[in-house]
């Protein structure tokens, strides 16, 4: 082996190395690193139910229930597969909406409510003006599919 | 031009972000430079030096 | 194989003078890209449907934050030649990259945050992709502060080259811990095989920031170059030629 070959293999091998150092500690930490929980992990147990944690899905429509007069709210988390229903005092950020992401941080109660002290919004990658995206809304009959084909959309004049 | 500038609301986020990228984009440049030219000068100095070492 | 077009590539004083040459062809399209960007994407540019005018916040944010890791890239692959190859223009070339990256990854940083307060409700969570890019940012920092504190410029460009390359694991883990873990940031939306998630007049000013950005980096990294250049062949008399 040259001196060249034995320092391309030293490079090789640090890198080799850390990676592999880095696959075992994600993994190990796995749910450690997951920053939410989805309703499904929730039923199935997998959520640090005795812990604060986070939960994460899509605000269903129709469940968004705010209290008259006061900060009072309750809203249903979804992933289509599971419900919690959430309560929340409090003001909501502005992308809080019905079928939009929501993270709650908070507790969930022995009656499988959850009790959230923080709501955040989490919105997705698609960037649409106003008049596309209810084109798009109408044709799909007034709800947003989840991978919109933006090009497909009829085009507007800006 | 009022309403350019009130951005629909979000105009207390968006000109910070958009400031603090154009102070990036121009430290940098300058930074950069006067790396160079003081790079330059002290080099332009050494050999200045070194030359009327060699003559005398 | 013969290497010697190699070594002649890292002969410095073809390097100052290719950098000399090459800035100006770097920096002047880059400025323009910016400035037309700049006008495409704050009026040209629809309001997004969710987010109003606060989108645009995008037109700033997503430049550098491929900046933040692009440069990274740059700065590890320059270190690996030369640590690899013995070559000291390389190890100019990945020194000259840290600041620029570490700026940017700051801004990238910052952005977000203003973008997040709106938007997601919050300046800051321990989510994990905010998470690594600020250890990107410490990366770089790291690795500056390594250089600054070995005298030695032979043992300094070793150590901070192991640094660098060491750091390239957290690049894939910024890339894919949208989709490896749930994450409140959204997924890429031009970085991805599939077509790109916004329409072409959203898109055009996203597009010319990217590549003016880029170009930006290459012409500052250039004069940044020549200045390191300087400094590390300090007593070399071709420096006597190029100065006159």
């Amino acid at each position: 082996m040259t001196p060249r070959q034995r320092r391309i293999t030293l490079v090789v091998g640090i890198l080799a190395g850390v990676s592999l150092a880095g696959v075992l500690a994600l993994n190990a930490f796995r749910e450690n690193v997951m920053f939410f929980f989805d309703p499904s992990q929730v039923a199935a147990g997998d959520a640090p139910i005795e812990k604060r944690f986070r939960l994460g899905g899509m605000v269903r429509p129709g469940t968004v229930d705010r209290e008259a007069g006061s900060l009072d709210m309750s809203f249903v988390v979804t992933d289509f597969k599971h419900d919690v229903r959430v309560v929340y005092t409090g003001v909501v950020p502005d992308l809080f909406r019905e079928n939009q992401g929501v993270v709650a941080h908070g507790r969930l109660g022995s009656n499988g409510v959850f009790v959230a002290d923080e709501i955040l919004a989490k919105h997705d990658e698609n960037y649409m003006p106003p008049e596309v995206a209810k084109a798009i809304k109408e044709k799909h009959g007034g709800v947003m599919p989840v991978n919109p084909d933006i090009r497909a959309a009829p085009q507007t004049g800006t | 031009m009022t309403e350019f500038f009130a951005m629909g609301g979000y105009a207390v986020f968006l000109w910070p972000a958009y400031l603090v990228t154009l102070i990036a984009i121009v430290a940098n440049v300058l930074i950069a430079r006067r790396a160079h030219d003081g790079a330059k000068q002290e080099a332009r100095r050494r050999f200045d030096l070194e030359d009327e070492g060699s003559t005398t | 194989m013969n290497w010697t077009w190699f070594h002649r590539l890292g002969s410095p004083p073809h390097i100052y003078r290719i950098a000399g040459t090459l800035t100006p062809w770097f920096a002047w399209p880059a400025g323009l890209l910016i400035a037309a960007a700049l006008y495409g994407g704050l009026v040209l540019a629809p309001p997004d449907y969710q987010q109003g005018e606060g989108f645009r916040i995008l037109y700033v944010h997503a430049p550098s934050a491929w900046l933040a890791v692009m440069i990274y890239g740059v700065m590890a692959s320059a270190a690996a030649v030369g640590l690899i190859w013995r070559m000291k223009v390389a190890h100019a070339v990945a020194a000259s990259c840290a600041g620029v990256g570490a700026w940017f990854t700051a801004v990238s940083l910052l952005t977000g945050m203003l973008w997040g307060k709106p938007m997601w409700g919050t300046y800051w969570v321990w989510d994990p992709r905010l998470t690594a890019q600020l250890i990107l940012l410490f990366l770089y920092l790291g690795y500056m502060g390594l250089r600054a504190g070995i005298d030695d410029l032979g043992r300094a460009d070793k150590a901070s080259a192991v640094l660098a390359i060491v750091g390239v694991v957290n690049i894939p883990i910024i890339r894919y811990s949208v989709e490896w873990w749930n994450s409140i940031h959204q997924a890429p939306s031009v970085m991805k095989m599939d077509r790109p998630s916004m329409p072409f007049d959203m898109l055009a000013p996203l597009l010319m920031m990217l590549l003016g950005f880029t170009l930006y980096f290459a012409a500052v990294m250039l004069v940044r170059l020549r200045a390191e250049i300087l400094r590390r062949e300090r007593t070399a008399s071709w420096i006597r030629e190029v100065l006159r």
